[in-house]
Order: structure tokens, then sequence, then C-alpha cells
């Protein structure tokens, strides 16, 4: 039984296996701007349902078009502040962070609970040991009116990360690897379980990265057992273990694979998929009109922290224009207790609020024509971040800052000493 | 349920921005209606013209990966698809074709030998899927219980309408 199966079961109080259609009882379930207006009309206008059985464990996030850039989504947000008021939802406006961030961030999710989200890339919340996994807004909507819904349980695949970070590694290196071996439906039907010596070097910051673009080999849930790193995590920000379910390897997988970090050098997918990876070298020198670093794959303290690192005291290529948005107000207002903030703007950087806009083309830094972008996120589809002849290279906060100062795709490892 | 169309043809990974752009998405947030003329539109120019109430969609493996965006299979459900037929399936776009009523198959044989325009047909209570054109037929793999409920009747939402409660509280109570 893997660690998913454990946590239903445990939740369920009755075994669950693989395969099985699940009546699951969410602990969590939030929503973002580009779901909740569907999930409100299929609550209020198709089920004509006037209250949530899970009002209080239910949250919606303003964060993909985080403030307003047109009259539509204003008018969005206006419907998700009546709704959240009238059921009685917490709603967190724009500015306050993406959504797998605050929940990860604020306690709302806590290491073996079930969290359902209506975003693709909620399994980022598996880091820290809880079962989390993307819906639909239908699917939110019936989990908000009932607190339970339907899911698949699904197989796990155990990945097992071992040897030492090399320099110039980080969390992005190592998922972008694993897409590019694995492919974009590698994990398709399956959970993903890590395990390793590795993961003793790898921060919650870094795990998120993992654990976020697991969804980029089609996983449906990613998952880390609580080990020290999430105790000593927990402890510092005073939360505690949800539900204790029990992390041993007891063995039952569909399949175990290796993965050798130690080998790993800074990785870039290039368009027009994320499984198209290539080590930095292979692209080093391709010219970008901008960066952009952060996002719920990148936006957290440690990839501010390098970013500054690489930046401090150098200025950014005259060529690009570089955006800097840290995934939540906490991360934005540590960064600027740390002096990073300061190390970017003298730099030349935009140092934006918290949003998803840029990695979606939504809002804040679209693409024209021909442009080609460097970006920590977590999708390279042609058009993604605006033109439909732009592109899109994905690569760690490191990459993107090195390459910022150069103008080009850029090796960060001479910057790092 | 039994479904027979004209058939429209893709390859492997169509993700949800390809059945509709998030551009058109986030521009017309509050209203599903505007989006239709999108539908396909980088991928089959267009579709929205071309396609017939009854078409099935048949793709390869991983179709409808990428984003959470239901508007993407309610889309092909407006536009009148009446069955999307692939290889496999990302997650959330199975989840929503089934809440929403539209049938998603799984097929290993039939897209490899499906052309356009080929007629296709499923049979949900008999289990199989058959290109008529080509005379290729495979057996499919039945719903669990409360899927097969959900899509009979045209989606969760339907179901909820109809009896007051999800199927499986019925189930159980």
């Amino acid at each position: 039984m893997g660690l998913i199966d454990r946590i239903v079961s445990r939740s369920l109080q009755k075994d669950v296996s693989p395969g099985e259609i699940a009546i699951v009882k969410v602990d969590v379930v939030y929503a973002q701007d580009g779901t909740a207006p569907l999930i409100i009309d299929v609550i209020e206008n198709e089920l004509g349902m006037g209250k949530l059985a899970a009002a209080d464990r239910s949250y919606l996030f303003i964060d993909h078009l985080a403030p307003a850039p047109h009259i539509a989504a204003a008018s969005a947000h206006k419907r998700m502040r009546r709704f959240a008021e009238k059921y009685g939802v917490r709603l967190f406006d724009a500015g306050y962070g993406i959504s797998h961030q605050v929940v990860v961030e604020d306690g709302i999710v806590r290491p073996g609970m079930v969290a359902v989200g209506a975003d693709s890339h909620t399994p980022t919340v598996g880091a820290i040991g809880a079962y989390a996994t993307g819906i639909g807004s239908t699917d939110a909507a019936i989990a908000m009116v009932y607190g339970e819904l339907w899911l698949r349980i699904p197989e796990t695949v155990k990945i097992v990360l071992s040897g030492p970070i090399p320099k110039g590694v980080y969390g992005k290196d190592i998922i972008l690897y694993m897409v590019g071996e694995f492919k974009t439906d590698g994990m398709i039907g399956k959970s993903v379980e890590f395990h390793g010596n590795a993961l003793k070097n790898l921060t919650i910051d870094s795990r998120m990265t993992i654990t976020n673009m697991c969804t980029e080999m089609s996983a449906e849930s990613a998952i880390i057992p609580v080990d020290e790193v999430v105790l000593r995590w927990l402890d510092e920000h005073g939360y505690s273990i949800a539900r204790k379910v029990d992390g041993e390897d007891l063995g039952e997988y569909v399949d175990v694979i290796p993965v050798e970090v130690s080998r790993l050098e800074p990785m870039v997918a290039a368009p027009p998929d994320v499984d198209n990876v290539a080590t930095v070298g292979e692209v080093e020198g391709m010219e970008v009109d901008q960066v952009f670093i952060g996002s719920c794959t990148n936006g957290r303290l440690e990839d501010i922290e390098v970013a500054a690192r690489i930046i401090k005291n150098k200025k950014i290529s005259k060529r690009v224009r570089c955006i800097v948005s840290p995934a939540s107000r906490r991360v934005y207002r540590d960064a600027l207790k740390m002096g990073y903030v300061d190390v970017l703007i003298e730099a030349g950087c935009i140092v934006a609020p918290p949003t998803c806009g840029p990695c979606v083309g939504a809002h804040m830094g679209l693409l024209a024509e021909g442009e080609v972008a460097i970006a920590t996120t977590n999708r390279n589809f042609m058009g993604r971040m605006g033109h439909r002849e732009s592109r899109v290279y994905l690569a760690s906060p490191a990459t993107a800052a090195a390459s910022a100062i150069e103008g080009r795709i850029a090796d960060p490892r001479k910057y790092l000493s | 349920m039994i479904r027979q169309g004209r058939c429209w043809k893709l390859g492997d990974n169509i993700s949800t921005d390809h059945i509709i752009s998030g551009k058109y998405k986030f521009e017309a947030i509050n209203d599903i209606n505007k989006m239709l003329t999108h539908l396909f539109e980088e991928v089959i120019p267009g579709f929205h013209k071309l396609v017939r109430p009854g078409d099935i969609v048949v793709a390869g493996r991983n179709f409808g990966k990428g984003s959470s965006r239901e508007q993407a299979p309610r889309l092909l459900k407006m536009a009148g698809i009446g069955a999307v037929v692939a290889k496999s399936f990302a997650h959330i776009f199975y989840r929503n074709s089934i809440n929403i009523g539209l049938p998603v198959v799984i097929s290993r044989k039939v897209p490899d030998v499906t052309q356009n325009g080929d007629v296709i047909e499923i049979n949900l209570v008999e289990g199989y899927v058959k290109n008529i054109t080509r005379g290729v037929m495979e057996p499919i793999q039945p719903y669990p219980k409360y899927i097969g409920q959900i899509v009979e009747i045209g989606g969760i939402v339907e179901y909820i309408r109809r009896y007051g409660r999800p199927p499986w509280q019925e189930a159980t109570r």
C-alpha cells in the first residue's frame, strides 16, 4: 500500500486499494479565479444549493488574474467575493498569494490530510505529506456542497532520489530531468511517492517545486512522506500533523524507479512541450526577451534568494525585461526583510505582486510575436505566455537569473562561488 | 447508451490549451458561450462551423492534458460531440467529462486504425467501441457503478437534480 492509499484508508476508517472508486471525505477543497466562476454557476444556478456542508473547509483564491487586468476578471472577482460572503467561505483576495503556496504556508493543508483543488497543480501540496489532487469545477462544487466526492485511488510509483546534489542543480532541475525521462504521459493514472537519501538536502521549498511539476508527467498526485525536514518545518511554523500515517515503505508499488541526482546538470525544457528537456549547455546562448521568476513552481523564498544572490551587484541585460513575482505576500515580505527585493530592483528587475498572470499568459508581462522567454514556471506550450508564435524555455531560478544578466540562456554555475 | 457518429481524428497529447486556449478562457470567464467559436481553433481551423451534432473525437494518448479547465469538455459537449475515444486521458479531463455527462472511452486499438471522417460507434451497454468504416471492433471496460450512473443520466448535476443526492449517497443510505 502506498502512502496515499494509507491516508485515504485512515480517513475513511476502511481499507481502499488502487483502481478502486472511493467516496472520499475532503479535508480541504480550494479553487482559483480561473475555475471558481464555473463552481459558482454549478452551485447557484445548476444545483440551486443555498448552503455548503463543507463551507468551513472551502477556500477561494484570487491569484490567476490578480489584481484584475480587465473588466471580465473584475466581474468574476466580484462574484467570488459575493459568493464567499453569502456561503461563509474564506476568500484570499488579490495579493495574498498563489493557492498552492498559501494552503501550505498558512497551515490550511497539513500532513495526512486529503486536499482537492480546482487547479491541475494541486499535487504541489503533497510535499508536506498530504494527499492532494487536482479536480474540475463541478468536482469542487460537489466537494463544497457535500464535503465528499468520488476519486479513483491511483496506483503508486516509487521514485528514489539518491546522491549528493551538485552545485547549480535545484529541485527544478531534478524534476525537469524526470519529466524529460518519463515524458508527459509517463505517470498517467498514477501517483508518485518520493523516497531516497537526496531528500534530506531538499527543503520544503525545493520539494514543492518537484511535486508541482509531477503534473507535467500526468501524475494524479505526488507525495513525500513526513520526515525530519517536514517535522522541522512544521515546528518552525507552529503547525501539527493532521492525521498520522505510517510513512514506511511497505513495498507495494507498481514500479520503483531510481534517479541518481549527483550526475545532473542545470536543465532547461525547450518548447513546445515540458518533456523536451536539454542540459543548459545545449541551449546556452539563445537570446531571450523576457525572464520570469515566480509562480507556484518557483516563487518561494529560496527561489528569490538564489536569484538575488546571482544578480547582486550586477545589472540585468538591456535586452530583457526581468519580472520577479513572489508566490505569496509572506514570501514577498520575507524577501523584503532579507534585502532580496532591493537587490533585484537595483539591478533593474520588475518586482510584481503574487500572481499566476505571466505563466498563463493572462497579464503582467505577455510576449509578442516571435519573442522568447525563460521562465521558472511549469508549462512551455506554444503561445502559453502570449502570442501564439512566442516561445517559453523552462528553467530554475538560478538559470533564469543568470540568463537575465546575459540576455541569453546562461549556465548559472559560473555565478555561484 | 449507444453513440454513433462521424469521427474527428487527433493525435497524442491534445491539451486543454488545444481544446480551448487559456486566453479565451480568461477573457470570457463569465460566459462560456463566447468561447465556442474558439474550440479547437489551432488544431482544426473552422471546427466550430464544421462540427455536426453526434460527431465523435478519436485521439491518441493523454487526451485533455494540462489545466483543470472544465470548459474544455463542456465546450465539446455544447458543440455536439457525442463521445471522446482515446488511448488514454488526463485524469482531470476524464473526471470533468464524466461529471458533465460526456462519454469518454479508453481504446487501445481503434485510434490506430481510425481516419478523419470514419464512422465510429460506442456501445456502453454491451461494452464495445467499433470503427464501422474499417470494420474494427474492440471491447471496452465497463464504467464502475457510480461513474456509469453519472454518465448515463447526463452528468452529476442531472443526477442530483433528479434524485436530490449524488449516486453514492443513495447506495449507502
